[in-house]
């Protein structure tokens, strides 16, 4: 059976998504067969909090066009054909930018001379292996200076779990652009993260564009609560967003985190909470 | 006129509330001839919900183009599915042997329309948002919407920055400061080209720093000069010790410590920079001390 | 000898334009005649990979060198194999005219 897959998204950045998902996925762990998929490959936070073990690592790639010169006529029609502009006919060459290509194929398959290959460019690493309390757990980690985070997460995802998996648990990257639709593609429910401020709220609204265009069902959880925040409560009755847990301000939590603490280290009785979390998330899931 | 940037590879540091400090305390000390400020987060743009702008100018945002389908003219062969590396053909769910394209999916490339047999896919140029000219209390805000979901390649983040930068120039305004986004990709990647300085908000915790040394080897390789500030600095102290030990081995000038305040959230939810709500703040004199100390490293550059 | 100035408005008489991939106008001049014709950047509009459509467009017309405020990474790589000369506006810079009269006293500085 496909497993439930539940991708954690924020919209703001630090509202505390590897916060819940590794406290999701610690107490989850306890009675499902669990996997963890961070997909922030910018930022991947969550191996600090459930120090995996990784056993299998892999290169991701773009697939970049490599050029037979001897084929080639400069006919011009992949520099032609190419949308983002990855190739140039340049004097008697034609020249390959590959931070600028998109892995796309569309050169290859329309060269009349069938001049071009596809040479894998690396952009970055894929790791998996098994966190600490024996669940499947895998990251992306994009190198330093390439520009797209899209091609490494579509290959993340596509990467082998354990056939027994129940459910999925996908740290997703903050902001609410393409990289964020990637994690969400394929997922049974979405859980907003957000903070009671203003800039959580603007950013939950963004959230909640993509998650309604891609009709993916969500609730909020509501982080860092100082007090009832009126707007950000009626924003979600508004929208239908179920609220599911509110986790209080407090210096505690924050301090735990920064040392690397997970929620339900600190407090041990969230367990219950994001146990019962997922049975709203399972019924909320299948409607 | 010079360029600051304010960076952070992990979100949620503070970048937009020193910001918006930094705003305010130009226009009441220093910086001779103002500020111009960009919010280069432009999906997640949240200066504008502290310094309470009135837009002057919105400009449509048109971007990259999506393939679409013409339904009269697809005969639903299916050449285009094996060319979609994005598995973004599918059977339309309204009408029957015809293909359609997941907006969603689409990753603009136009493969399917050059393997389309009876031209029945074009490419179809899509407005991904809108850009700002606002005024402010504290100097021109140029800022940017993105719609929800869509691709953020930087191209609207370069050019929210090159309005303000091209204003700053016309008006004669020496700095502009610019509140990057999260992360390491396209949208950062076009926030800190050609900026004279980078501020880099670091946050005393494991993941603070693990993100930090992503952002300073990024700005490094783009070559921007870097600066780093501590937010929430008392949460972890031997966070802060090693953030100072890192700065010290690459070399980067730690300016200062902002303590962990929840007057920040506070006079955000009031609408307004923590210096100008809570001045005697701790966290608003650490924060006047940076923007001094920041000040006189950005003039002589 | 063919140049091209980038330029804000399609004219000699109007700014030159900072950027060289998404510069609004090119205007591409006979040095020695001071023939010109301004041409719209067609790469101006491209969510990506401006800097090389640009370069892409210089490059067909067949030009000697390009003076323009400064050549991002990309763009610069594919001029510069086409042997096409890349020049910086200096600070005196305003007009495409002053900078073409500036290029021709050969004082501008070359990008390498």
């Amino acid at each position: 059976m496909k497993p439930i897959q539940i991708a954690v998204a924020s919209g703001k950045g630090g509202t505390g998504k590897t916060t819940i998902a590794t406290s999701l996925a610690l107490s989850l762990a306890e009675k499902y067969h669990v996997a963890y998929l961070d997909c922030d490959v910018e930022a991947p936070n969550g191996h600090l909090f459930l120090h995996p073990e990784f056993n299998t690592s892999t290169e991701a790639v773009i697939r970049i066009p490599r050029i037979d010169k001897n084929r080639c006529t400069l006919c011009g029609k992949c520099v032609e054909v190419c949308q983002f502009h990855a190739l140039a006919k340049v004097g008697k060459t034609i020249m390959v930018f590959p931070q600028l290509c998109h892995g796309c194929g569309s050169c290859t398959w329309n060269c009349p001379e069938h001049a071009i290959e596809e040479i894998p460019n690396p952009i970055g690493v894929l790791e998996s292996g098994k966190a600490r309390q024996d669940f499947h757990y895998a990251h992306g980690t994009l190198t330093i200076s390439e520009p797209m985070a899209t091609p490494i997460i579509r290959q993340l995802k596509r990467l082998e779990i354990p056939p027994q998996t129940a459910i999925s648990i996908l740290d997703a990257p903050p902001g609410a652009s393409c990289s964020v639709v990637e994690t969400l593609r394929g997922s049974d429910f979405a859980l907003l993260v957000t903070e009671p401020t203003p800039f959580g709220l603007h950013d939950l609204g963004q959230m909640q564009g993509i998650v309604e265009e891609m009709r993916i069902p969500a609730g909020v959880i509501i982080n860092r609560e100082n007090g009832d925040y009126l707007p950000l409560l009626e924003y979600c009755t508004k929208h239908h967003l179920p609220v599911m847990l509110r986790v209080p301000f407090e210096r505690r939590i924050a301090e735990g985190v920064a040392r690397g603490q997970t929620l339900v280290e600190i407090y041990p009785e969230y367990r219950q909470c994001f146990l019962d979390l997922f049975d709203s998330i399972a019924v909320l899931a299948n409607q | 006129m010079k360029q600051l940037v304010i960076l952070s590879g992990k979100g949620g540091t503070g970048k937009t509330s020193i910001c918006a400090a930094f705003a305010h305390l130009a226009s009441i000390e220093g910086s001779q001839g103002g500020i111009v400020l960009a919010d280069a987060d432009v999906d997640a743009a949240n200066l504008r919900l502290v310094l309470s702008p009135v837009e002057a100018e919105t400009t449509e945002f048109w971007g990259g183009s999506l393939a679409e389908i013409d339904p009269d003219v697809c005969i639903g062969c299916g050449e285009c599915v094996p060319v979609c590396r994005y598995y973004a053909v599918l059977d339309d769910p309204q009408r029957l042997n015809k293909k359609w394209i997941d907006p969603v999916a689409c990753d603009g490339c136009a493969a399917c329309v050059y393997a389309c047999p009876t031209s029945a896919i074009r490419m179809v140029v899509q407005q991904e948002g809108f850009w700002f000219r606002s005024d402010t209390a504290y100097g021109t805000l140029f800022h940017a919407e993105l719609f929800p979901g869509r691709e953020n390649s930087g191209k609207l983040v370069t050019l929210v920055k090159q309005n303000a930068r091209l204003w700053a120039e016309e008006h004669q305004v020496p700095l502009v400061i610019i509140d990057g986004p999260p992360g390491i990709v396209c949208p950062v990647i076009s926030a800190c080209a050609g900026a004279d300085l980078g501020l880099i908000i670091a946050e005393p915790s494991l993941a603070g720093i693990h993100d930090l040394k992503r952002i300073q080897a990024t700005m490094q390789h783009f070559r921007v000069p870097q600066v780093i500030a501590i937010n929430k600095a008392d949460i972890y102290p031997d966070g802060v010790q090693q953030i100072r030990e890192f700065a010290d081995k690459n070399n980067i000038q730690v300016l200062g410590e902002v303590p962990f305040d929840p007057l920040i959230p506070h006079s955000m939810l009031l609408g307004l920079p923590v210096t100008e709500k809570f001045p005697d703040s701790d966290s608003s004199r650490a924060i006047r001390h940076l923007w001094q100390t920041v000040a006189t490293l950005i003039e002589p550059l | 000898m063919k140049i091209v100035i980038t330029a804000t408005k399609p004219q000699t008489d109007g700014l030159v334009d900072p950027r060289f991939g998404r510069a609004q106008y090119f205007i591409l001049m006979e040095a020695e005649t001071q023939q010109w014709e301004a041409l719209e950047n067609p790469a101006i509009a491209q969510s990506g990979g401006a800097g090389v459509a640009a370069a892409q467009f210089i490059i067909d017309k067949h030009v000697d060198a390009v003076v323009s405020g400064d050549f991002g990474p990309n763009a610069s790589r594919a001029l510069g194999g086409a042997d096409i000369k890349m020049f910086l506006f200096s600070p005196e810079v305003d007009t495409v005219q002053s900078a073409v009269d500036l290029f021709k006293q050969d004082k501008l500085q070359q990008f390498k």
